[in-house]
């Protein structure tokens, strides 16, 4: 597909987390404020980026068998370096992310598309893929973060809004509110596309590395490529 | 010594639950809680391997990593040796614990990726536990996670008869299940300090 396509896909069609619900676990933690958010997705998309472009140069040299220990030794080493350089210059939003900034390790994103697409892709197109999908997730933390923080705390990154913040619903940035508003933005994309956005029925196991391993259980998703 | 260990592993099930609090293990919750011998299935797979995580992490981040200055190096490593010592325990319970292994082994390369034991693990360095603490904490997380799964299988059966707007069906309406379940768990806080004294 032509290079804009695949870029805007990350966005909108194939979004990490509407559409694919992957990296759930960071999405419903750091979402309470839009600074973590938007320090959460900056630091995942460097990952990202950086763990997409190295997995597609090294495509042809990794072995099979030991495909997904090299991919996380290559995302450790990302996110380590990603973890250094924040609490060196932004001390304050590393401690704010805290264990979450570590566990991107383990986010279905970056595993995800490293097994989807970077590992059959070149460079380019996987760079490009990745910055589409780093956009489309920051913008979903955005969203969601947007939405708890000026509802639950009456205030838009760290600034107290006047009138919002007395009537305030303190519980959206409190773990329940997470669910909901992530429950209720995903009802919101279904409404939107007629059912047919969200590509997981059940939940989202496209491009997730431990598909093979649902399957075995019976997890049968609807519609999506790994047929989990 | 054991007030404090029974307060740390009742913290860790009903107050910090990890699922329904800190958002960790957020996929095998919501994909495998359908039915209720999964669910326990999951939990029990969950806790093992997170008791385990922490018995080899420990002792490394001990004796390997703090003397030499190598903190650094502490997700890289952590990652690797748990994803390697998941492989080694399918390996060995398929051959010497068939029945285990059969029951249990579907669920542990779901766990490997996991948020959650790399979580936990982590969660114990900085929270600065000892030994004993670690693996009670691990122990308890594990048990947090089960409770959580189990008490979730119910309510999804109650949601299969359920008939909710069209947008909502599937992932919206299990989520907003699941925020009431974790609102529910909210008024344990606070209760933990008074239960033992």
């Amino acid at each position: 597909m032509s290079k804009w396509k695949n870029f805007i896909k990350g966005i909108v069609k194939e979004n990490p987390v509407f559409v694919l619900v992957l990296g759930t676990c960071p999405t419903l933690a750091v979402t309470t404020s839009v600074i973590n958010a938007l320090g959460m997705g900056a630091a995942a998309a460097v990952v990202l980026l950086g763990s997409n472009i190295a997995i597609s140069a090294l495509r042809n040299i990794i072995p099979d068998k030991v495909r997904i220990p090299a991919y996380i030794v290559i995302i450790a080493s990302f996110v380590t370096v990603v973890e250094m350089i924040m609490h060196a210059y932004i001390p304050d939003l590393y401690s704010a992310l805290g264990v979450y900034l570590a566990l991107i390790v383990v986010n279905c994103i970056i595993l995800g598309r490293a097994e989807m697409y970077a590992n059959k892709n070149t460079v380019v197109d996987s760079a490009i893929d990745a910055l589409g999908m780093g956009v489309g997730f920051t913008l979903a933390l955005f969203l969601m973060s947007t939405i708890r923080e000026v509802f639950g705390s009456g205030s838009f990154c760290g600034i107290t809004i006047p009138f919002i913040s007395e009537y305030k619903i303190s519980i959206l940035t409190d773990a329940p509110g997470g669910f909901l508003v992530f429950g209720i933005l995903i009802a919101a994309v279904n409404y939107f596309t007629d059912g047919k956005g969200v590509k997981k029925k059940n939940f989202g196991c496209v491009g997730c590395p431990s598909a093979a391993a649902c399957k075995q259980l019976g997890c049968t998703g609807e519609g999506d490529v790994a047929n989990v | 010594m054991f007030k404090s260990l029974l307060i740390v592993l009742m913290t860790a099930v009903l107050v910090n639950n990890y699922v329904l609090k800190q958002f960790l293990g957020i996929c095998p919750f919501l994909g495998v809680s359908k039915k209720l011998d999964q669910a326990v299935g999951m939990g029990v797979s969950v806790t093992f391997v997170m008791l385990m995580a922490t018995a080899v992490t420990y002792p490394i981040q001990t004796f390997l990593l703090a003397p030499f200055g190598l903190e650094y190096l502490q997700t890289i490593v952590f990652i690797l040796v748990i994803a390697s010592l998941v492989q080694l325990v399918e390996i060995v319970l398929k051959k010497y614990i068939p029945a285990l292994s059969r029951s249990l082994g579907v669920y542990l390369p779901l766990i490997t990726t996991n948020c959650a034991v790399l979580g936990v693990t982590l969660n114990n360095v900085s929270d600065g536990y000892d030994f004993v603490t670690s693996m009670v904490s691990s122990l308890g997380c594990g048990l947090g996670f089960l409770l959580a799964m189990v008490l979730f299988a119910g309510v999804r059966s109650r949601l299969e008869e359920a008939n909710p707007p069209k947008a909502f069906q599937g992932l919206p309406i299990i989520l907003t299940a699941a925020s009431i379940v974790s609102l529910s768990f909210m008024g344990f806080d606070g209760i933990i300090e008074n239960l033992f004294s």
